[in-house]
């Protein structure tokens, strides 16, 4: 019997006997007879001690970052968690509530969301901010949906420099609506291609889509594309990195619309690719049409301030078909775990892990693009940058790993023009004698040639 | 009480968290990129500690009460999930790394597919949907891939039953399909002769849920399989209920083709206060080929004589919705429901859905006297009362569901599904011991009769909570989502 069921055989009677029946099965006599209590074919059940044994053995099969100096991000990135982090989302009175559809018992969760809703709107210069979406490529690909709801038009340009994934998933999530979207090129410094843009942009454009700093890792210059996009009538949608955003000027301050972004660097790990958080924001004339929860603030009979869930006409349970999105859950707990990373970081914390990225981003840059046959490409950058090795790529990695260093993205499979290169990644984990070590090993690597 | 927020505890100067010094020689930085003011609190690490455990401590949760909401199987989340998914192993871990560095993480989702894949007698399976709705989303993108592959191009409805969540129809909506809906018949059952009249070659599919809201168990599944298989259609099946049916029933023996499954849910990997959850979406052999981009896949390996096995993520599938998110699925939520699994297996699968439907009519049996029972049935994993009679008396459900947080009970789903008026959408899960059904039936029956002889009493609750009624008009009104100082 499981240790998370109460019942026991004497309970289970006493209950059959006050509903009227003599077993429990006859409680499923509505399923058809020859349909009901299949055989499923699964291994055994195991105890507590037994489970985790199983887990720990194939937890152990995978090379883990804490062993292993990491150079790749692409999507995903490692920074610095802070403990206060973890035991606050671990509380079960965060972690096994859920939406908090009763405000008078939630306040809990309304306000941490309310507080990560002004967080979000601090870092990207937006007047309101939802409660999150499931991740950076599902944000962007609603975002682009409510470009299109809000102007009434039907097709979308995408930079080519924005993450090759995100840029697909807003491909599955169109492919139903009759939204058309293309690529904008790349311009030679790395940056989007403005008079191709310009070519692409017409009066039927719902929005331009760009990513800052980009896939390539390169700072994009969003002032022109703001102008190209509100001369047509068209919106600016910015997905942005939030670390980046402790340095740099906020996308709202230079004409963007609506912002999104992958919130994982904020307090949580990279997981294999999940749970990551997407962060979705804009200006409040668009408010209309966001989608997901937001909560706002309000008060009781008594005065007393307290936050409930707001603008719920928006939302898939009041407005069905004609609701702004289908979401439901998001990723409340990973957003109360940016709102707890925001807040413990602070005003100088999150400034100084955008440094600690950039200064090391570009100490590790000099010093492989001083190492024979490895070239420095594009222009300006945050964390991420491109370098051409003077061997294939794959091969590079290959090495790299056969040190230990799980180092660098293969970018040809996404960029073709840039199948010799290799997108790397520094973060404020990555100490002095990690990038010393990448790049000894990248110097022996092409002296091996 | 009310905790200040961050914004008003913030003092210039206060550092939560000290990070390393540079240790590289500064490199020059732009300046006409770089921004003015970050406007982010300034707290010591203790003060945001005590900041969010208090926050915390404003909440209702499992771990500290009964919390019966309908549809949403808020049942106990073993403290052992917590655990394994924190593994270094499994957390730290990047998405990007080589295969052959992560066969651990790809042989468990490998395995979990093929568990789930067995329960639902859906034998293709992706765990890259985060959510239920985006379950939804993935399953009926696969329907319309399989029309549009099948050069079938004029299906352009969908139909739901009017007791459906409305996820459904507004998914459906966001695969660019019309809405029809379909009403439900007395017994609370899709409306069989109404489904024959609407199903036609301009229908996609049906979206079903079974059991549905009502807690019932669709009574003509069957012939429903039949009528839309029969004229073209596929079945979407919305396994947010999967809890009644565990080793019970598999829906791809009744006629599903494509079902998701909430895994916060039924797999208890937990809700998080709305998420990260999982919405694994399972379909025939058919539509496999339809399934996002990647499918955790597994094939013996090259090396000579070797017979092992190894995991890889399967790209090459041309007929693919494409992806429906950045990458795999949210992978920690995965990690927790194959320990569920793990530690259940068949029989504990079982014995969670047998426990979870005697659970529920346990609740409807010793209730059904006091509230309005709209369809007397024995019901699967949850009930629905209507609260009608009581609303008769001036209490409404909004009402019997605050008097209930003041006897210390999370209320139920209330007003959904909307086929019942002041519903009441109980869903007791199979966790709960019969002493706290049987406190909870009292505290409903209390009610009841306090409706009768002092309906003040429960009209102005809550009284024992930190706020009372808030008001949500004037939230809406002027809407203050952001804390401007």
């Amino acid at each position: 019997m499981s240790s998370y069921i109460p019942n026991t055989d004497s309970d289970r009677a006493r209950m059959l006997k006050s509903v009227g029946l003599d077993s429990v099965p006859e409680l499923f006599e509505v399923i058809p007879a020859e349909k009901r209590y299949p055989v499923l074919e699964l291994p055994p059940p195991l105890s507590e001690m037994e489970v985790k044994r199983l887990l720990r053995g194939l937890a152990e099969r995978n090379a883990d970052l804490d062993h292993h100096p990491c150079f790749v991000g692409a999507g995903s990135y490692r920074h610095f968690v802070p403990s206060v982090v973890d035991h606050i989302v671990s509380r079960g009175e965060f972690y096994t509530a859920y939406t908090p559809y009763q405000p008078e018992v939630s306040q809990g969760t309304l306000t941490a969301i309310y507080e990560f809703q002004t967080m979000i709107c601090a870092l990207t210069g937006m007047d309101v901010a939802n409660a999150s979406m499931y991740d950076g490529a599902t944000a962007l690909a609603e975002a682009g949906l409510m470009a299109c709801r809000s102007t009434r038009r039907h097709k979308l340009i995408v930079a080519s420099t924005a993450h090759p994934n995100h840029r697909r998933v807003l491909r599955t999530y169109t492919q139903g609506m009759g939204i058309e979207v293309e690529d904008i090129g790349r311009a030679e410094d790395g940056d989007v291609n403005l008079s191709h843009a310009r070519q692409l942009l017409d009066d039927g454009t719902a929005a331009i889509m760009v990513q800052h700093p980009n896939f390539l890792g390169c700072l994009e210059d969003l002032a022109p594309l703001s102008e190209l996009a509100h001369a047509v009538g068209a919106l600016l949608v910015v997905s942005v990195d939030p670390i980046a955003l402790g340095l740099f000027k906020a996308p709202g301050d230079l004409g963007a619309d609506i912002v999104v972004g992958e919130g994982q660097s904020l307090g949580s790990p990279p997981s294999y690719g999940g749970p990551y958080l997407g962060f979705f924001a804009c200006r409040e004339k668009y408010l209309r049409q966001l989608p997901g929860r937001l909560v706002g603030m309000t008060t009781d009979s008594e005065g007393r301030r307290g936050f409930v869930l707001t603008l719920q006409p928006r939302e898939q349970h009041i407005r069905r078909e004609k609701a702004t999105s289908n979401i439901c859950s998001n990723e409340a707990l990973v957003a109360l775990a940016a709102a707890v990373y925001l807040a413990v970081m602070g005003k100088q914390g999150l400034r100084h892990v955008a440094e600690l990225c950039y200064h090391k981003a570009h100490y590790a840059v000099e010093e492989i693009a001083s190492l024979s046959g490895y070239e420095k490409l594009l222009g300006r950058f945050f964390k991420e940058f491109v370098i051409r090795t003077p061997v294939p790529p794959a091969e590079v990695h290959q090495r790299l790993w056969e040190r230990g260093i799980i180092g660098g993205y293969e970018l040809g499979k996404d960029y073709p023009e840039l199948a010799g290169c290799l997108l790397f990644c520094v973060t404020e984990m990555n100490s002095r004698e990690e990038m010393d070590l990448l790049v000894e090993t990248l110097k022996s690597i092409g002296e091996e040639k | 009480m009310t905790e200040p927020l961050l914004f008003e505890l913030t003092s210039p100067g206060r550092v939560g968290c000290r990070l390393p010094a540079v240790d590289v020689p500064e490199a020059a930085l732009p300046g006409d990129l770089l921004r003015e003011d970050l406007p982010l609190p300034e707290l010591s690490e203790r003060e945001v500690v005590q900041h969010f455990t208090r926050l915390s401590q404003l909440n209702f949760s499992v771990d500290t009460g009964f919390y019966p909401l309908g549809s949403c199987t808020m049942k106990y989340n073993p403290k052992m999930h917590e655990d394994v998914a924190r593994y270094p192993g499994f957390t730290q871990i990047h998405p990007r790394q080589d295969e052959s560095t992560v066969q651990g993480a790809l042989q468990l989702m490998c395995e979990l597919q093929g568990y789930l894949g067995e329960i639902t007698g859906l034998p293709a399976v992706s765990l890259q949907p985060v959510a239920g709705a985006h379950g939804e989303l993935t399953g009926m993108l696969i329907i319309r891939a399989y029309h549009l592959e099948r050069g079938d191009e004029d299906r352009n409805t969908v139909l739901v039953p009017d007791s459906a969540h409305g996820t459904n129809p507004a998914t459906a909506a966001m695969c660019g399909y019309r809405v029809v809906t379909v009403p439900s018949d007395r017994r609370g059952n899709i409306d069989a002769q109404e489904l024959d009249r609407l199903m036609d070659e301009s229908v996609a599919g049906l979206m079903l849920t079974n059991p549905n809201t009502l807690g019932l168990f669709e009574e003509h599944i069957l012939e429903v399989a039949e009528i839309v298989h029969g004229a073209g259609g596929l079945i979407y099946c919305d396994g947010a209920n999967m809890n009644a049916l565990l080793g019970i029933s598999k829906p791809g023996e009744l006629g599903t083709d494509v079902l998701h499954l909430n895994l916060h849910k039924t797999f208890s990997t937990p809700h998080g206060g709305g998420g990260p959850g999982g919405g694994a979406t399972a379909v025939t052999e058919e539509l496999g080929p339809f399934l996002p981009l990647p499918v955790v896949a597994r094939r013996e390996t090259k090396e000579a004589g070797a017979g092992r096995l190894e995991y890889y993520l399967d790209y090459d599938r041309p007929s693919s919705i494409g992806p429906v998110s950045g990458f795999f699925g949210n992978f920690g939520v995965m990690v927790k429901a194959y320990a569920y699994l793990r530690s259940l297996g068949e029989s504990g699968l079982r014995e969670v859905s047998e426990d979870a439907v005697l659970n529920a009519n346990y609740v409807l049996h010793r209730l059904k006297e006091y509230y309005d029972l709209p369809y007397d049935r024995f019901c699967l994993h949850e009930c629905v009362f209507s609260g009608t009679v009581q609303a008769k008396l001036g209490v409404h459900t909004i009402d019997i569901a605050k008097r209930l947080i003041d006897l210390g009970f999370h209320p139920p789903t209330v007003y959904f599904p909307l086929i019942v008026d002041e519903a009441l959408m109980i869903e007791p899960t199979e966790t709960e011991s019969v002493e706290t059904l049987d406190a909870f039936v009292a505290a409903m029956r209390q009610i009841a009769r306090e409706a009768e002889e002092e309906p003040q009493v429960v009209r102005s609750a809550p009284e024992s909570t930190p706020v009372g009624r808030l008001d949500e008009v004037a939230a809406a009104r002027e809407p203050n989502l952001r804390w401007m100082g």
